[in-house]
């Protein structure tokens, strides 16, 4: 992953994928990997025409989404249809994106493969305890 | 919560099926709107998809398929095979909701359906031909004229992108005055 060149695509409802990339930013200083998207105020097809601009015109070959059923997803996988090169992973969370950063040693599907796998597991549940005096 | 007393909703009907509850227009078809923001407050059993090309393509209907619950059930059909479904989908015992991806998708159905009675504009965004109305309805000036002709029919329009939004009547919609 080369400085200054983004490898990935983060399309996302509102201004979620601009704060992830800000909050990549802020905690690595590499918010440049990541392209943000919002789908505001865009149609379907306007998406779609977005997204594979990006891919094509900046030679990206993973995109992140938000909600699986959400409509970047649904361009999303538009595209990967007419670039199967292209990796979607959806769900996006800091954890995901921090992780897949980190390993640019891996192939973009190993790397979101591994990605996931440490997303998933950085979700939990913690129940209020009392504290210890 | 968001309340989801205002929308542009069927009027209920009485007995212990539960109708359609909104006969949306959205260009995105099924989306997170859909499934999370409509779906969850009104607790949505199934979604009928009314689209000429999903209709006719696993391909697309998989596509829509992908991020729908589990428990949530999806039918895709043309307006005419929905035109015909209506009844069994009225008599479903769950929520459901009827999406078009275009006016004139829902014009057909309504014309083969005049039981339909409400519609929600949900998002017809911008393209080459029409102006804003709405940030989320655009509209070109044939796309206004059969909106007004479904009002004469007798149908209730209203635009509403989520629940706890205030559904905009049609005649505010097309004087794009709603926002200003």
């Amino acid at each position: 992953m080369s400085e200054g060149e983004p490898v990935a695509i983060v399309a996302a409802h509102g201004d979620l994928a601009a704060g992830f990339v800000s909050a990549v930013q802020q905690i690595t200083g590499r918010g440049d990997l990541f392209l943000p998207m919002t789908n505001t105020g865009l149609g379907a097809a306007e998406i779609e025409r977005a997204i594979l601009d990006l891919v094509d015109g900046r030679r990206i070959g993973v995109i992140f989404t938000d909600l699986p059923a959400g409509s970047c997803t649904i361009a999303a996988r538009r595209v990967q249809a007419a670039r199967p090169h292209v990796v979607l992973i959806t769900g996006a969370s800091l954890p995901l994106l921090l992780d897949f950063m980190s390993h640019e040693e891996l192939e973009p599907a190993e790397a979101a493969a591994h990605a996931v796998d440490r997303a998933v597991r950085s979700i939990t549940a913690a129940s209020g305890a009392k504290r210890a005096h | 919560m968001p309340s989801i007393e205002r929308c542009a909703r069927s009027p209920r009907r009485r007995g212990p099926s539960v109708p359609i509850e909104l006969f949306r227009i959205d260009d995105r078809l099924i989306h997170g709107q859909v499934v999370v923001g409509w779906g969850q407050p009104l607790n949505l059993g199934f979604i009928a998809l009314v689209d000429d090309e999903v209709a006719g393509s696993e391909w697309e209907q998989e596509l829509y398929r992908m991020g729908v619950p589990p428990e949530m059930d999806v039918y895709f059909a043309t307006p005419d095979e929905a035109s015909r479904q209506l009844e069994a989908w009225q008599a479903d015992q769950r929520p459901g909701i009827l999406l078009t991806g275009d006016i004139d998708t829902m014009r057909r159905l309504i014309e083969l359906s005049p039981s339909i009675t409400a519609v929600n504009l949900g998002g017809i965004h911008h393209r080459a031909g029409r102006t804003l109305k709405l940030r989320y309805v655009y509209l070109s000036p044939q796309e206004e004229e059969a909106l007004r002709a479904l009002e004469r029919k007798g149908v209730a329009l209203s635009a509403q992108d989520v629940p706890s939004a205030r559904a905009v009547p049609l005649e505010d919609v097309l004087r794009g005055e709603a926002e200003r």
